[in-house]
């Protein structure tokens, strides 16, 4: 499936009523410019090939099964880079771009993209990035997140960790930008709620570590005390050996131990489960993150088409950025779009490898319209000023 | 901002009581008289109350009037939605996890037989007629009808993603199933077997109840917070209900379960994770009342004489009796985990 080119995937459903005549066409394309990972450590659990993918690919199976009994016929397209190839051009080049397109590509290329003067009219779904700038400084008012952002992330663990009174935090950054990223969110994430930082301590270890952790791990992790260590590794590189060889006995949190998402293949509750066993019947693997992130992007397309006419470029993101749309969207509560920079307000999940834990934001956390927005940068300190429901 | 509006978990001390289970903790005393009174007042109509757990693979029966548990009975995998036969000599069982509505032998309690049931059933309803049952099939995107006296499959219907609420009219005319993905009502033909028309309506609809006269369907929308009350002839929205509730967050009000009252006074909705009762005057669609009850309400049952309403609460794991003249709560029965489906068996 992961063939170069446009790959039409027609989602067929089988169905009695037949598509009639007039049935109206709603197009959604998946752009991909794949990006080359550093190796891991480990040799379990590697980054699928189509992540995200298989996620657009599920909704429209879904938005399909709605819209047969209402005209509409929701397709999927994909079109994916290689490697030296620029996704901004392969899709400057394409003819008939549809509405909607979700794009799983890093930053740059997100924004050549974005600023292509045909995206114009265009609505595009960021799947794959947590970056705040792309949020705030670089945010495009066609770009919109369904992915949560890293201060979503480490707001959601602080929140948490308020509950528990945990108030002594060990940070264990790693040395990628992304890492370091993580770690800034955290860092400003316990100024929010009033943590304190007992000592930063960040990764420098290279070579295979997993026979030396052992010995190594309790020596990076002694000389001060802490409530609980706080890893940046989004690599998952070192992340999954922090738990246990600590110097003290303490939990470890962040992008391993209690890890914050939006989404995982642990959860369960609010019907879940059937997104869970629809999934793994499709991809035969367990739903990510960012296959939800693109489920649920061409989800609100597909809700959106059914109630409003979704060939209008207007009248769908009116829709989309509306208090209306309110998602159904197996988290317990319907998701919506925060109007000031384009980011999907949802609750955040906090989960080990087996379970879900809990569920952020915690009932304590008051906000003055959802408390959804108690979670990463809300209205008054955004930075971003392109978004035109910004003012209304 | 939001630094300045949210509140510590601990600076204000234990939360108080915020719903019926812990409150009745605390009212005990009280209750010990309450409930003598009411055993009392009604002791000659004792019937039993069916309560499926979804999560321990058993029914619970109490008894209605002194809300003793009488029995658990053992049933197959997931049990969810439960409904007496018209004579209430069999209860059928969606066993979704063991892919069966299964068929217990009341007077025994022994399950006796299967239905072919089509994969995943959640919930289904019995026409009038006794013998066909409409199934929701969670997993296939079909409605299963079912001749259970032939346990036959008389048709597989298409209908939306994750089907979900099963109601057939009073006049055995009309079935309906809402699908919760698809945010649909659809309407099936039970003459044909066909559908004959689909109603969009408000984010995850759950449960569906006609009218006693068959003339307005209301039809609950869990993740849109509303409750749409429909038009059976033009399937049209003629009311849209909203819930307001003090200190409860606007998306934790999730309407689930629907009973209505026979003389058209009342519906009753129960909220899910509000923990809440709506009462509506169903003449004037206003929201008269909201009751407190355990967490996760989910579905509801009547008593036959409609003098006490049965809810399932999901997350507390028991059942609150609500005294319908007075639209009090009166007591919670401890059953089994995740109970889910209610039915009431009358006096026989």
């Amino acid at each position: 499936m992961k063939a170069f080119g446009l790959v039409v995937l027609v989602v067929l459903m089988m169905c009695e009523v037949a598509i009639a005549q007039t049935s109206k066409p709603v197009a959604i394309l998946y752009a991909e410019q794949p990006v080359e990972r550093p190796p891991s450590l480990s040799g379990l659990s590697p980054v699928p090939d189509d992540l995200g993918l298989r996620g657009a690919e599920l909704a429209t199976a879904q938005n399909e099964g709605a819209g047969k009994f209402t005209g509409l016929h929701f397709s999927l397209n994909s079109v994916l880079a290689k490697p030296g190839e620029s996704l901004a051009v392969l899709l400057a080049a394409q003819k008939d771009l549809p509405r909607a397109i979700i794009i799983n590509a890093p930053a740059d290329e997100l924004l050549k993209v974005a600023d292509l003067p045909v995206m114009k009219d265009k609505l595009l779904f960021n799947v794959a990035l947590r970056d705040e700038n792309l949020r705030e400084e670089e945010c495009r008012p066609n770009v919109l997140h369904t992915l949560p952002s890293r201060a979503m992330l480490a707001d959601a663990l602080a929140q948490f960790m308020r509950q528990k009174r945990w108030e002594n935090w060990l940070l264990l950054p790693g040395p990628t930008p992304a890492d370091l990223a993580f770690n800034d969110a955290l860092k400003n994430a316990a100024e929010k709620f009033g943590f304190t930082i007992s000592a930063e301590k960040p990764w420098s270890l290279e070579g295979d570590m997993r026979e030396t952790a052992g010995t190594e791990i309790p020596l990076i992790t002694q000389g001060t005390d802490y409530d609980v260590v706080m890893v940046s590794d989004e690599s998952n590189d070192f992340g999954p050996l922090i738990a246990y060889n600590t110097d003290l006995p303490r939990p470890v949190a962040g992008t391993h131990g209690l890890e914050a998402t939006g989404w995982s293949g642990v959860i369960e509750p609010w019907g879940a489960v059937q997104l869970q066993n629809d999934f793994v019947a499709l991809a035969k693997r367990p739903m990510r993150e960012v296959d939800y992130a693109a489920y649920i992007a061409a989800r609100a397309v597909g809700e959106a088409a059914l109630r409003i006419d979704a060939s209008n470029p207007k009248a769908l993101r009116d829709y989309i950025m509306s208090e209306d749309l309110n998602l159904s969207a197996y988290k317990g509560r319907g998701v919506t779009f925060r109007r000031w920079n384009g980011q999907m307000r949802q609750p955040i999940h906090l989960v080990t490898k087996e379970t879900q834990v809990a569920v952020a934001p915690f009932e304590e956390f008051l906000h003055e319209f959802t408390d959804l927005d108690t979670l990463g940068r809300d209205k008054p300190e955004t930075r971003c000023t392109k978004f035109p429901e910004a003012l209304q | 901002m939001i630094s300045q509006i949210y509140r510590h978990s601990r600076e204000g001390g234990k939360p108080a009581c915020f719903d019926v289970w812990c409150a009745l903790k605390s009212w005990v005393p009280a209750f010990a008289g309450m409930t003598a009174m009411i055993l009392v007042a009604t002791s000659a109509n004792a019937h039993d109350v069916y309560v499926s757990n979804e999560k321990d693979n058993s029914i619970t029966v109490f008894d209605s009037n002194t809300f003793e548990v009488k029995k658990t009975l053992k049933v197959g995998k997931r049990p969810r939605g439960i409904t007496f036969s018209k004579d209430h000599k069999l209860l059928y069982i969606c066993a979704s996890d063991s892919d069966a509505v299964q068929i217990m032998d009341v007077a025994t309690g022994e399950v006796i037989d299967d239905l072919p049931s089509g994969e995943d059933p959640e919930t289904f309803a019995l026409s009038p007629d006794n013998r066909t049952l409409f199934i929701a099939n969670e997993d296939n995107a079909v409605t299963t009808v079912v001749d259970v006296v032939d346990k036959k499959v008389l048709a597989q219907i298409d209908v939306g993603v994750e089907p979900e609420g099963m109601a057939v009219s009073h006049d055995a005319k009309t079935a309906i199933t809402t699908s919760e993905t698809s945010n649909m009502v659809h309407w099936i033909d039970t003459g044909t077997l066909k559908q004959t028309a689909t109603t969009l309506v408000g984010q995850r609809p759950r449960s569906v109840q006609f009218s006693s006269d068959d003339k307005l369907l209301w039809v609950s929308a869990e993740i849109g917070g509303t409750l749409h009350v429909l038009d059976t002839a033009t399937q049209q929205e003629v009311k849209q209900i909203k819930f307001k509730i003090k200190n409860v967050a606007r998306d934790k009000i999730q309407p689930v379960g629907i009973q209505l009252t026979k003389d058209g006074k009342y519906a009753f909705v129960a909220l899910g994770p509000a923990n809440h009762v709506a009462v509506v005057d169903a003449k004037t669609y206003e929201v008269i009342k909201y009751i407190l009850v355990g967490k996760r309400v989910w579905q509801l049952a009547f008593t036959p004489e409609e003098d006490k309403l049965f809810t399932t609460n999901g997350v507390s794991g028991d059942v609150t009796v609500i005294d319908v003249a007075t639209l009090e709560a009166l007591h919670s029965v401890k059953v089994g985990r995740y109970p889910w489906g209610v039915a009431v068996l009358p006096t026989q």
